[in-house]
């Protein structure tokens, strides 16, 4: 479809600093959007856990207490969601995949995960989008609890894909052997979602 | 399922639906249907090759010959005052679709349907209500309906006549910030009260449709679930300033 052009149309130029931090399709969007499925699950901190299973040498769950004494980690940057808003500059706060990976101790064979969730999401990715400084479990935005709207008490947070791997009410981790399609990556979205190649839907 | 690719569609129509909304009705060569519910991208390029990408529901029902869209001009956006102010007759307009498998219904999935939407938000249940009319369905239906005041409620005469037709279809109106003269509907937002009064009962385990702002979203999901209603049988969609799904 190259050289069309709509008629009339002359958009809105950005700052070229503000553009060059835009993945393909993008916008800046200064707010942070609420884009849910269903209804907010609400969940109680003292029946909240988080747990690693599946194909790990020590699969076991965390409470709302013992996840707080892991070291902490936070991410400052850019998040991208699928329906074209983009959120520069924001950060979060809660511990490093890494850290609750380590605690499970995975097994060779293990090569993707599936995050599972409270009211009943999920999402796939692999293992390697994960691990290695790339994804975190958060309960803090911008330095405040995270609302149950955006995914409180905790979401896992995976910025370098967009923002729907970054599973809301995030209840655990299956660790598997293979691939294994998630909630959004059943009904259309790309299986990986990277931004920057601009993976929205299947066949992108 | 092969990549979705961009396609350029010609407007056969604009045609203003209230102030801030008009439909834009397009012939899209090639076009393989939608459900109701799902929405399309369009891609606005300018001459410099600069380009502006945005989601919109569709509005229309797949038994329609045309595609149409029905776009709310945001004062501060970017695409949406071209889509409703610039776009004319015999322009074209790029885009791709559908999209979104989740926020769709169709007469198989069965009900009663409980559909809630708040402004433009009614533009993918409009779509339901097209197709649920076009196929003949009985599925009962209730549409809750929340405008800032009469003249921003969009498909305000068509959704009297579909009301109309006696097929299970009730239309129920909240006028939250003007009301005409006389007017004996609510007058407030729609609330746990109103969704008790006008939605179904949780035991008749109804399948219910939300859109909205995400002020409405939140308020009536939660409070479907407050009243009894299985989570499960409640899906969502976020419209407004900031796109969809």
């Amino acid at each position: 479809m190259g050289g069309f052009v709509s008629r009339g149309f002359k958009g809105r130029r950005r700052p070229a600093a503000g553009q060059a931090k835009l993945p393909p399709g993008q916008y800046a969007e200064p707010g942070f959007p609420v884009l849910t499925a269903g209804p907010t699950p609400r969940i109680d901190l003292a029946d909240w856990r988080f747990r690693i299973e599946g194909l790990v040498a020590k699969p076991r769950e965390w409470t709302w207490e013992e996840i707080h004494d892991l070291p902490p980690s936070s991410f400052e940057g850019d998040i991208h969601c699928v329906t074209r808003w983009s959120k520069l500059a924001t950060s979060f706060a809660g511990v490093s995949v890494d850290t609750l990976l380590d605690a499970v101790e995975p097994r060779p064979e293990a090569s993707h995960v599936v995050a599972f969730c409270y009211g009943g999401y999920s999402t796939n990715l692999p293992l390697d989008d994960v691990r290695g400084g790339k994804a975190w479990v958060v309960w803090e935005h911008e330095g405040a609890p995270l609302p149950p709207e955006h995914g409180g008490p905790a979401r896992l947070l995976v910025p370098h894909l967009y923002f729907w791997k970054s599973a809301k009410w995030v209840a655990g981790l299956r660790l598997l052997d293979h691939d294994a399609p998630g909630f959004w990556e059943s009904l259309g979205y790309h299986n990986r979602g990277d931004p920057w190649r601009e993976e929205r839907y299947w066949g992108d | 399922m092969g990549r979705l690719s961009w396609r350029l569609a010609e407007v056969a129509e604009v045609r203003p639906e209230t102030e801030r909304v008009a439909t834009l009705a397009l012939e899209v060569p090639g076009w393989d249907g939608h459900l109701p519910g799902q929405h399309l991208d369009v891609r606005l390029t300018a001459e410099d090759g600069y380009t502006a990408e945005r989601a919109y529901s569709i509005a229309s029902a797949p038994d329609e010959r045309r595609v149409e869209l029905a776009v709310e001009r945001l004062d501060d956006g970017e695409v949406s005052p071209y889509l409703t102010e610039e776009l004319r007759q015999g322009d074209q307009l790029e885009l791709r679709g559908p999209v979104g498998g989740y926020f769709v219904w169709e007469p198989g999935r069965g009900g009663p349907l409980l559909l809630v939407a708040g402004g433009s938000g009614v533009v993918p249940l409009m779509a339901m209500l097209r197709h649920r009319a076009a196929t003949g369905s009985q599925v009962p239906a209730r549409l809750l309906y929340s405008s800032r005041s009469l003249d921003d409620v969009i498909f305000r005469e068509e959704l009297e006549r579909l009301a109309a037709a006696g097929d299970g279809l009730t239309v129920t109106h909240a006028l939250t910030r003007a009301q005409p003269p006389g007017w004996t509907g609510y007058a407030r937002r729609i609330d746990a009260a109103m969704l008790e009064e006008v939605g179904w009962r949780p035991g008749e385990r109804p399948l219910a449709y939300v859109c909205g702002p995400t002020r409405l979203v939140e308020a009536v999901a939660g409070q479907l679930v407050a009243l009894g209603h299985d989570p499960a049988r409640v899906r969502t969609e976020r419209f407004g300033p900031t796109g969809v799904p």
